[in-house]
């Protein structure tokens, strides 16, 4: 049984609520140009215009991140050099390259 | 007072607890090494937004604000004072022998230490719900840190299920900021809650506080139900399946979900550092053992949230009296303890109460469907468990190499807790007799690339 109910959608998950007249910080999520505020962390960043930041491995939902504190590990997403980041406890930086896949030069 | 000792004291947390150590050994004369996670001291309830936010401490912490100002300015003064060696953003992955090895912005650390003094704080604790691994699903502490260190609600129609002191003051928090909630779900009885109040009137403001913010979530709260499931289509949720106290059927629409049962010790390094444990009933949830003052073993000492759930002010209690009680063993002079034991002692009474009124939801985990996912890291299922139980015999450690509950990236920290329900069901014995999880260094993943660099 599925409800039917279908709430209102906007691009990304979050809902700025305060503080926002931080400058901006331009980034690339998966070779797309996006905009951030200095001062987000990279979950904030990404999911201001996306819904999750990577695939799981183990099952066929997507991940968005789940406890904001660097315990749960749910939030790791890839650069475009190979290197991984913790996106809750990592603030995003003007020009950062980010992906929610691993790169063709993963192993 | 100047240091009479060469001792060298390591704390590892910078929450009210590992502050409030900091602060006695620095009046002792001692220049503590303090490590800490986070990007500036405070913790995480007292976490503070990173630089250019400017929402000032009243609108960050309401009624805490002045405890807040006053834990942050303490740290920040010692740490320009240079009366502590402060290491942020650095995370202790393993301990041995007298060797922290932790991971900094820097590369790899490694920390020797005579004394430790462990203030690694608590988590959310989870339950299972079926349907929790959707993206957009999230702890109430993560719903917390959203807002208050980044403003953001992590979702535009909101359900807060779970249940204990975090639902209530969430939710608060979120309508003032202006977020749209959908329904509040509190799996405690207001039954539950009647009976857990008398002893929660050891901290009569904290009560009246509770009682004024519920009154102000007014029909959004919902007290006894039964959560069902989480619907949910690729993008993440898309309503809250559950029933009220009644047993009637509710469907909830929403795009995000904050889920949380009270706290966890985080219990990790305590583990890796020798500590015994004993299971709590009143907490349901293994706990380090230590005496009053918090010495868990030779040259140990346990304060906060990571040995018991008292919350911010118990935990500076508690900080200052694992910090007395190593001021005690090197046989240096310190402060008097006797007040402090006294309002640990009323803390806890509060916070046991507490414990009754809004309980861990055993009867619930314990009858999950077989479907539900477990394990979120790697996507076990009850069904997955509760087989494992029956070919590998009912201990956690044994279900953990067999269908790999705790063996993923949060190292069971989310589901171990509910495993041992499930185990314990299933083979027809006491929760505490499923067995404690071995901790396993390092107790953060570690990027492979930075500890050979470094080596």
């Amino acid at each position: 049984m599925t409800s039917g109910l279908q709430p209102a959608r906007s691009a990304g998950r979050i809902r700025r609520l305060a503080e926002t007249g931080r400058p901006q910080v331009r980034f690339r999520l998966d070779g797309v140009d996006c905009a951030a505020l200095a001062g987000d962390t990279v979950l904030t960043a990404v999911l201001v215009s996306a819904h999750a930041v990577r695939q799981s491995e183990f099952g066929p939902e997507k991940r968005a991140g789940f406890c904001l504190m660097g315990a749960c590990q749910d939030c790791w997403l890839w650069q475009e050099d190979g290197r991984r980041l913790r996106a809750c406890s990592t603030l995003i930086v003007e020009g950062m390259q980010l992906r929610t896949a691993p790169p063709e030069i993963w192993p | 007072m100047t240091a009479v000792s060469g001792e060298k004291v390591v704390i590892v947390g910078a929450g009210p607890a590992g502050i409030r150590a900091a602060e006695i050994l620095v009046q002792a004369g001692i220049r503590p090494v303090v490590i800490d996670e986070g990007l500036k001291g405070g913790g995480q309830i007292y976490r503070r937004p990173p630089e250019g936010f400017t929402r000032s401490p009243q609108q960050l912490y309401g009624s805490e604000a002045h405890k807040a100002v006053a834990l942050h300015s303490l740290f920040d003064r010692m740490v320009a004072a240079g009366v502590i060696d402060y290491h942020p953003q650095s995370s202790v992955l393993s301990t041995a022998g007298n060797l922290l090895q932790a991971l900094t912005p820097a590369g790899r650390k490694d920390f020797t230490y005579h004394r430790l003094i462990l203030a690694t704080g608590a988590m959310d604790r989870l339950a299972p719900v079926p349907g929790w691994q959707a993206p957009g699903v999230y702890s109430l502490g993560a719903t917390q840190i959203a807002l208050k260190a980044q403003g953001i609600a992590l979702g535009g129609q909101i359900v807060l299920a779970g249940s204990g002191p975090l639902l209530t003051l969430v939710a608060t928090q979120l309508l003032k900021a202006g977020a749209n909630i959908a329904a509040i779900l509190d799996t405690s009885s207001l039954h539950s809650q009647i009976c857990g109040l008398p002893g929660m009137l050891a901290r009569p403001g904290l009560v009246l506080r509770g009682f004024l913010m519920r009154a102000k979530l007014g029909r959004l709260y919902h007290a006894g139900v039964t959560l069902e499931r989480i619907e949910s289509d690729e993008r993440g949720p898309v309503a809250m399946h559950w029933r009220d106290a009644r047993g009637k059927s509710h469907v909830t629409a929403c795009d995000m979900v904050g889920l949380g049962w009270h706290l966890r010790a985080e219990t990790q390094l305590a583990g890796l550092a020798g500590c015994m444990f004993d299971y709590d009933e009143g907490w349901s949830q293994w706990l380090p053992r230590t005496d009053r003052m918090g010495r868990a073993g030779e040259r140990l000492y346990l304060a906060g949230d990571g040995l018991r759930i008292l919350g911010a002010d118990g935990a500076e209690v508690a900080g200052r009296l694992a910090a007395i009680a190593c001021l005690q063993d090197m046989g240096l002079p310190s402060p008097d303890a006797h007040s402090d034991l006294r309002r640990l002692d009323r803390f806890e009474r509060f916070a046991r109460s507490m414990a009754r009124a809004f309980p861990w939801p055993r009867a619930i985990v314990r009858a999950v469907p077989d479907e539900t996912v477990v394990c979120r890291c790697e996507g076990v299922t009850a069904g997955q468990l509760r087989e494992s139980v029956v070919y590998g015999g009912a201990e956690a450690n044994r279900v953990k190499s067999l269908a790999r509950v705790g063996m993923g990236r949060c190292q069971g920290r989310y589901c171990q807790l509910a495993g041992a329900e499930l185990i314990a069901e299933k083979a027809v014995i006491k929760t505490c007799d499923a067995g404690r999880l071995r901790e396993q260094a390092p107790v953060r993943p570690l990027p492979i690339g930075d500890w050979v660099r470094d080596a």
